[in-house]
């Protein structure tokens, strides 16, 4: 090591300090997620000292096979949602479309296309990786946004290819599918130079379903009246679900986050006080304004119990089959919440409304998210066919805060809630 | 048999033209929204296969189902389908493309009325054999379900006989892109956007006769005029619905010579290998026929493709016709147009809404890049 290099100092202090970190939360009983984050970073951003591999790679890609070979995944989309949440979104968008990006194009792709040429935002930017994995389950412009960093980065590029589920899941679609994760595992064994590890596969494998099994756990709580949590803190909450899937950091995390959310449900604490309107979330959050909007809704005594976003990491469970494990994500990664039809993601959004009980529906219309909002009105308005419960849609962008009219949203959100006390008023 | 001008009375007023073929002939007509839509098949079970473009009408009954950040191509469709202007449709194909197209297909299933609707999902990624295999077996799927809806067998012959007719006129498409290409004073670039938006509705057969007269007659042309001095442009891009954009580059002093199009050569690039089974073939083709930007044969396939186009053309330059909120083109225009620059090719974006004309504004734009050039 070049100890003059200046580069090479600060990544050994990264080093450091993640190692310090680590050995700090043995002796705490139940780490928070800043923490976990910080030591997730750090060991990320230090990954040349340690001679681990990192990989970038989408929010619904199969991240098991690379924690099974001590591959360190790194998800840019949640780098795009701390982007969005410290405010640095616009700055970085606007970056992009100096580069010809333009700004009708997704803005997690926007932002962190930009962040990659600058090392920028929140975290001075993502390690850089050894290799790309791009699974199209969320949407075609992961494909896009993927092929342009793996020319920036000239890196290996692997495509999990999960053809569209738009009435059921088909024989050959399965067969493709299964195909490519015997693919996938051989482009990890080539870049990480080494046999791969079946045996360790099948125990994280164990440990994903567990995590998920948990996350789906933690949600239910909100069912409660009133709501230990809302959809807000699921929003926050969600990212070692998203990250760490197959580590015993994540199922720790969510055995402590159940049994906190179990304990509040006993003792009748509610997240918003005086809960009296329960409210379910459809599309990704408006990260720079979770706070305003969650105070905005708690004003109204309003809770949002519940999302279609942040179950979307548990949605696929019935697929799985635990003990078959690499046989059966094919499956479960290619029927995920958005690679469905609109008619069954509008089911599963009735079975929502059911299940928490909610007195209306908000839908955030996402102009970086097409697949996610298109198809949105027409779910409104089958949910208003079935259940009769008003819905009110919010034109806004996950992360640039430039499309956000907050005085026109905060008219909205008066007039829908009116609506919503008036009808709990004739119901009484 | 047509001469450009019954073709351009067609591809101006398509559906009187549809539906007189479906009332005398009881001919089925097939809607389609993309080029990767696996017309032989279509062809081979006796129907019509028909690509929709967007609405000249002003758009309002999608706006119920699509928010204004879906482009107009796939609005405008979706708009003439709800206006009932496509009820001679006997079904529709939606192959799996972009994030819209998608949805497109979800937002048609659930609130019109119930004819044929097929989702034929491609393989995204075209460079490994196990999407290769993928692909061949949902033309597989699609051929039996639209057999089973049309209640008629698509044999291997039917097949063999349509890939027939579509390499040739996909080879007469090819003869006279190079015609153009090398001698554009033999025709305008409005007429040379007629016949490709024709070749995607008129029955085929009389399309192949009306086009082989049409380039015929072009070769003799050859000579009678000199040679073109305008400047030699490549257009890229997704679907060009506008022929105006044509007449602009003319006017500004430049001429068309290639193209990256839907509307152009992605239709009728690469023939089918007729020596190997049908359904095998037509995805080979599918697959080495140049990319559109939804799918993937390599991180730099498009921009290297365009610069072998102006290479091939001997272009000045290229045009980027960007349709708003198109997000696959989108995503490539900087490395395309960075990737152009290192060759020393000079580019222009134009960002275009489906319905739109050519404007003054875009006429200057034209003006000053072709007189840099």
């Amino acid at each position: 090591m070049n100890q003059s290099d200046p580069g090479t100092m600060k990544t050994l202090g990264v080093y450091l300090f993640g190692q310090a970190k680590k050995l700090s939360l043995k002796f705490k009983k139940a780490p928070t997620m800043k923490d976990l984050m910080m030591v997730y970073y750090s060991e990320a951003k230090s990954a040349k000292i340690t001679g681990r591999k990192v990989a970038w790679i989408t929010s619904g890609g199969p991240v098991e096979p690379l924690i099974a070979m001590d591959v360190i995944p790194i998800y840019p989309e949640n780098h795009g949602a701390m982007i969005g949440a410290s405010k640095m979104g616009a700055g970085l968008c606007e970056k992009a479309e100096t580069m010809g990006y333009s700004n009708d194009l997704c803005s997690y792709a926007r932002s962190d296309i930009a962040c990659a040429t600058v090392n920028g935002g929140p975290i001075g930017g993502l390690p850089r990786p050894d290799m790309l994995v791009c699974c199209n389950n969320i949407c075609g412009t992961v494909l896009k946004w993927y092929e342009t960093q793996a020319r920036y980065f000239n890196v290996p590029l692997f495509i999990l290819d999960t053809p569209f589920c738009h009435t059921g899941y088909f024989d050959e679609a399965a067969r493709y599918v299964r195909s490519q994760i015997d693919e996938y595992i051989e482009f990890i064994e080539g870049v990480c130079g080494k046999k791969y590890d079946f045996e360790r596969l099948r125990q994280v494998g164990l440990l994903s379903f567990e995590g998920q099994k948990l996350w789906q756990a933690v949600l239910d709580t909100a069912a409660a009246r009133p709501a230990p949590m809302s959809a807000f803190d699921a929003f926050y909450h969600l990212a070692l679900i998203v990250t760490l899937r197959g580590t015993k950091t994540a199922v720790r995390y969510y055995q402590n986050l159940l049994a906190q959310m179990k304990d509040r449900v006993a003792r009748g604490i509610g997240v918003v006080p005086d809960e009296k309107y329960r409210l379910l979330w459809d599309n990704i959050p408006i990260w720079p304004r979770v706070r305003w909007l969650s105070q905005k809704f708690a004003s109204h005594n309003a809770c949002l119990v519940a999302d279609t976003y942040t179950s979307a990491w548990c949605g696929s469970m019935k697929y799985i089959d635990e003990n078959r494990f690499i046989d059966s994500m094919a499956e479960a990664y290619t029927r995920i919440y958005l690679n469905i039809g609109v008619d069954e993601m509008a089911k599963t959004v009735i079975e929502m409304i059911d299940k928490y009980d909610v007195d209306g529906l908000v839908l955030h219309s996402n102009r970086s998210c097409k697949p996610y909002s298109f198809g949105q009105l027409d779910i409104e308005r089958i949910v208003g066919e079935q259940r009769g419960i008003p819905c009110l849609m919010l034109e806004a962008d996950m992360v640039d805060d430039r499309s956000f009219s907050e005085s026109q949203i905060a008219t909205r959100i008066d007039a829908f809630m009116e609506i919503i006390k008036e009808r709990a008023k004739s119901r009484n | 048999m047509y001469s450009i001008a019954n073709l351009q009375n067609i591809v101006d007023n398509p559906y009187p033209y549809l539906q007189n073929l479906k009332n005398e002939k009881g001919k089925k007509i097939i809607g389609t929204v993309c080029t990767y839509a696996p017309e032989e098949i279509i062809h081979a079970a006796g129907a019509l296969p028909v690509r929709l473009f967007s609405s000249e009408a002003a758009i309002h009954r999608a706006d119920l189902h699509l928010q204004a950040y879906c482009c107009s191509l796939v609005r405008g469709i979706l708009e003439e389908a709800l206006a009932d202007r496509l009820d001679f449709l006997d079904g529709m194909v939606f192959p799996h493309t972009c994030d819209s197209i998608q949805r497109l297909s979800d937002v048609w299933r659930i609130n019109l009325t119930k004819t044929f609707h097929a989702d034929v999902v491609l393989p995204v990624k075209l460079t490994t054999a196990s999407a290769r295999q993928y692909m061949i077996d949902v033309l597989d799927r699609f051929r039996s379900d639209l057999a089973g809806y049309l209640g008629k067998e698509i044999t291997v012959e039917d097949l063999s006989s349509s890939v027939k007719l579509y390499n040739e006129n996909r080879s007469l498409m090819e003869k006279l892109y190079r015609l153009r290409s090398k001698h554009p004073e033999v025709m305008g670039g409005r007429d040379y956007h007629t016949i490709v938006r024709a070749a995607m509705i008129v029955e085929r057969e009389v399309f192949r006769e009306s086009l082989e007269a049409i380039v015929d007659g072009l070769e003799k042309k050859v000579g009678s005029a000199g040679p073109s001095q305008a400047k030699r442009l490549v257009i890229c891009g997704g679907v060009c619905t506008s022929p105006d954009i044509y007449d602009a580059i003319e006017e500004a002093g430049g001429v068309v010579v290639g193209d990256d199009l839907c509307t152009g050569r992605r239709y009728f690039d690469v023939l089918v290998d007729e020596t190997h089974p049908p359904l095998e073939a037509m995805a080979d083709r599918l697959i080495k026929r140049a990319v559109c930007p939804a799918k993937h044969t390599g991180i730099t396939s498009r921009a290297d493709n365009i610069i072998r186009t102006v290479r091939d053309s001997r272009a000045d330059g290229v045009v980027f016709l960007l349709l708003k909120f198109c997000d696959p083109h989108a995503f490539d225009y900087p490395y395309m147009r960075d990737m152009l620059e290192r060759e020393k090719i000079p580019s222009l974006l134009l960002e275009i809404e489906d319905q739109s004309q050519a404007g003054g504004q875009l006429q200057t734009r034209l003006e000053t890049f072709v007189q840099i050039l």
